[in-house]
């Protein structure tokens, strides 16, 4: 963690452990604070205003970073709001929960004889916050409507990005969502101190505003709506339905109470308020190395678990979780053990630890438990340790390696049918990289659309 | 650590930093607390006849960067607005109490020979070190025929210089406006009417801002605004010229020159003196951050001495001056190109577009096998501008190469392209 990192995280109260801090509320403030106008002056003049910028590159979205930022340092925020959502409309979102450490920032031409990045992710949030606070009319227009309807299943970033460009592109939009609220992982999955005051419900309302778009709420694929009826009705279907299900352990008592997915647990607690009325073990293990694993164990340690053990079957290099992440995992007081696998859930009546064998990689490179195994007491185990398709409810598109096929224009193998997000293989499963699909399946939609 | 005492006009000084007449030296408490500080003198606010002026409230405007970091301010203050008795007093009382330290007396009248003489005169029975003409305000006094609109006119210059040397016998230092068409002419005049020493630049006519929610210019006074006289950073280069300007030239460069203009660290001090200034007036600096900057023009300069191996300041004062020339005078084949060191470029991508948009496309932009971008200088479309070199964040990523040539100094005028040697043939 870098030195300002380390600033950020004590000034949004994140480090605890010191004696009085017992109220789990809170640990979910904003992890790292909006900026004061003052902050966002000074950072936006590090910025060099780079041609072709690194940052540019890096971001799967491609915002024009260094015209946002210098549309801040003139005074003219909502103006760099624009440039940023004309390029990822939920750009809000993203600057909460990028991991910005290895994407834009890493590649910030500040490191290099600085080590110190431009703060890109916070000046983003100053900007689209501003545009946001503001009665303003939605900041783009509607082409003219084509008179063609497309079918979105998912309201998560992915679905929510294909319909507000679709909209933009003169479509109308109807939005299927299996859940009773919109913004999919934004709403259900990002650890509660990086989506503060509600953010993704208003990040929604602002995106709806450019009209056209209609969401039915608690339309399950497979369930309440199917892929025949939408191919049938609509013009072109999109799929955004992210990964349904999760990877399990496979161990015996792997349904016993206290055993949670860490994507359930986490989903629970954002739907939780006030947070302190979430219950948590008071000695909790999280299994994995994603940053899922560490958003769980933190936000455990954060709502007053008395020990929390994050145990990962290789080491910190091979976590899939950034530096950052694991740090704040850290210096929130929370155990992580590398080199060791779960082998048994230990109960008796009642969940009270679990077994695990240490491991170590052979000759070949193989990862193989070395036979020695140590006992880690818990009355709460978070299994992290991914999450897979749920393919039942996708019939007539091929999948492969556990994600829907598409070709280079996002449509899958079923005509018409477009897919995008989670739930197929394009980069990392992050938000920003969700949007990017969502906003280029829109734009192919309409190619496709007009070439019919 | 080098002596930084000097001498201007015969005027000894324990350095070269005096504060220019403005609000700094507006009375006695400011003057003992820069006196405190370390300040070599003061040219004590403009004083003039009784009554005093009525200024406004609302006074200055500011010029800054986007980070809020002042480049200029502009003024729209009169001269001293309290009684002369009580202004005469007070510098009695610090002459007495600061015996080493220097204090200018500035004055302004209209342009009546009684009333230049009779003031003059009862300043110097103050005992002030010298005098010093205020000849410049660009604002509100020029309204009333004195300030600039004496300054504009060299015979009013010379006049003026004139009156006051008859009327007393200490040294008279006259301070020229930089709102004319030519230095020269002004600094001439004044030499002419027989000043010891010109002081300048004093303030440069303008409109700083405006406020664009009321659409009025700032800063402002009950909803209207005037033209002020803008100092700072800003100015600068402007002063630096026009003291040059003075220092070189035949007819000019006897006269002794206080430096004035944004003079913010010991090194624009330095920068003043190599062209010709004896000593330095500073005020902007000492708005901006307190009479403390005098800590560091004392010592960024002595440090700079002893590294050079200067051991007085006449050493290096108008060191500079020679070089300063026509650009007739200039060499046209001298060449000088853009060399890029990739260790220390950051691929910001800043030179490259600065030269393919607004130079001669002389960078080029490619990627590196391993990574990243290279950005390299093509010698044979490098002018050598310098603008890559100036724009580039990093120091010492780009350098400036003089090319090796067998060819002999060759200036314009002597240039086989030049028409005019043509039709002189």
């Amino acid at each position: 963690m870098t030195t300002l990192q380390a600033k950020q995280v004590s000034k949004s109260g994140a480090v605890h452990g010191g004696a009085g801090h017992n109220d789990a509320d809170d640990g979910f403030s904003d992890l790292h604070p909006a900026y004061s106008t003052l902050q966002a002056m000074a950072e936006s003049n590090r910025c060099l205003y780079c041609y072709d910028a690194p940052c540019v590159t890096a971001c799967p979205t491609s915002i024009d970073i260094p015209s946002f930022i210098r549309k801040i340092s003139t005074g003219n925020p909502d103006g760099a709001a624009k440039t940023i959502l004309s390029a990822n409309i939920m750009g809000g979102t993203c600057a909460r929960a990028c991991p910005t450490e290895v994407l834009c920032e890493e590649a910030c031409v500040r490191n290099v004889a600085e080590d110190t990045a431009v703060e890109i992710g916070s000046l983003q949030r100053y900007a689209v916050d501003h545009l946001m606070a503001r009665d303003l009319p939605h900041p783009f227009k509607r082409a003219p409507k084509t008179g063609k309807t497309i079918a979105v299943v998912g309201a998560g970033p992915a679905g929510l990005s294909c319909a507000h460009r679709a909209a933009m592109l003169g479509h109308d939009v109807v939005v299927f969502e299996a859940k009773p609220k919109p913004g999919g992982l934004n709403e259900y999955g990002l650890a509660a101190y990086k989506m503060t005051n509600d953010f993704a419900q208003h990040e929604v309302e602002f995106l709806m505003g450019i009209g056209g778009i209609e969401i039915e709420y608690n339309k399950a694929l497979g369930k309440d709506i199917n892929l025949a009826d939408l191919k049938a009705k609509y013009d072109a279907v999109f799929v955004g339905v992210g990964l349904g299900s999760t990877n399990d352990l496979g161990l015996k008592g792997e349904d016993f109470p206290g055993v949670d997915d860490a994507i359930t647990f986490i989903e629970k607690l954002r739907q939780t308020e006030p947070k302190s009325d979430m219950p948590v073990g008071e000695k909790v293990i999280v299994i994995g190395g994603g940053n899922t694993a560490i958003d769980a164990a933190v936000q455990a340690k954060r709502l007053g678990a008395e020990e929390v053990t994050l145990v990962y079957r290789r080491g910190a290099e091979n976590m899939s979780a950034t530096e950052f992440e694991q740090d704040l995992a850290k210096t929130n007081g929370v155990v992580v053990r590398y080199w060791a696998k779960p082998v048994a859930i230990k109960a008796n009546g009642k969940l009270f630890g679990m077994e695990f064998e240490k491991t170590e990689l052979d000759a070949n490179g193989k990862l193989v438990g070395t036979g020695e195994t140590f006992d880690v007491r818990a009355d709460q185990i978070l299994k992290a340790i991914g999450q897979k398709i749920k393919t039942d409810d996708l019939a007539g598109m091929e999948i492969a390696g556990g994600k829907i096929v598409v070709d280079e224009s996002y449509q899958t193998t079923a005509p018409g049918v477009f897919a995008g997000g989670d739930c197929i293989k394009s980069g990392e499963d992050l938000t920003v990289q969700s949007v990017e699909d969502g906003k280029q399946a829109a734009i192919a939609i309409d190619a496709f659309l007009k070439s019919a | 650590m080098a002596d930084l005492s000097c001498k201007i006009a015969g005027i000894d000084s324990l350095n070269p930093f005096w504060l220019a007449s403005a609000p700094p030296t507006d009375k006695k408490y400011n003057v003992v607390r820069a006196f405190e500080a370390g300040w070599g003198g003061v040219v004590w606010k403009t004083l003039g006849i009784d009554p005093p002026v009525v200024n406004v409230s609302s006074r200055y405007g500011a010029h800054h960067d986007q980070n809020r970091r002042l480049l200029g301010i502009n003024n729209i203050e009169l001269i001293s607005d309290r009684p002369l008795a009580t202004n005469l007093q007070e510098i009695r009382e610090c002459r007495v109490e600061y015996p080493d330290h220097v204090i200018i007396g500035s004055m302004m009248a209209p342009i009546e020979e009684r009333a230049w003489k009779d003031l003059a005169q009862q300043i110097a029975e103050s005992g002030v070190h010298g005098l010093e003409l205020n000849l410049g305000c660009p604002h509100g006094m020029c309204e009333r025929g004195m300030g600039s609109a004496i300054g504009q006119v060299p015979e009013m210059v010379e006049q003026v210089t004139r009156w006051v040397k008859d009327a007393v016998d200490i040294p008279v230092f006259t301070k020229l406006t930089p709102n004319i068409t030519n230095i020269l002419w002004s600094a001439e005049a004044a030499l002419k009417g027989g000043a010891d020493a010109v002081s300048l630049i004093n303030t440069v006519n303008s409109i700083v801002s405006v406020d664009i929610d009321n659409m009025v210019p700032e800063p402002v006074v009950d909803g209207k605004g005037t033209h002020g006289g803008y100092c700072g950073s800003a100015v600068k280069p402007i002063a630096l010229n026009m003291v040059a300007e003075i220092a070189r030239t035949p007819e000019t460069r006897d006269l002794e020159i206080s430096g004035i203009g944004g003079i913010t660290t010991w090194k624009d001090a330095v920068e003043f003196m190599a062209l010709g200034s004896n000593a330095v007036q500073v005020c902007t600096a000492a708005m901006i951050y307190g009479f403390r900057v005098v800590d560091d023009l004392i010592d960024g300069m002595s440090q700079w001495m002893d590294d050079k191996g200067y051991t007085s300041v006449e050493q290096f004062t108008r060191a500079a001056v020679p070089q300063v020339s026509d650009w007739n005078e200039l060499n046209m084949n001298f060449d000088t190109k853009a060399v890029i060191n990739p260790d220390n470029c950051i691929e910001c991508g800043r030179c490259h577009i600065a030269c393919e948009d607004t130079s001669h496309q002389a960078i080029t932009m490619t990627s590196k096998p391993e990574g990243g971008r290279l950005f390299e200088v093509v010698d044979e479309e490098c002018v050598g501008c310098n603008l890559c070199y100036h724009i580039c964040p990093v120091p010492d990523c780009i350098t400036m190469e003089p090319v090796k040539t067998d060819k002999p100094p060759m200036t314009w005028p002597e240039h086989p392209l030049n028409p005019m040697r043509m039709a002189a043939e």
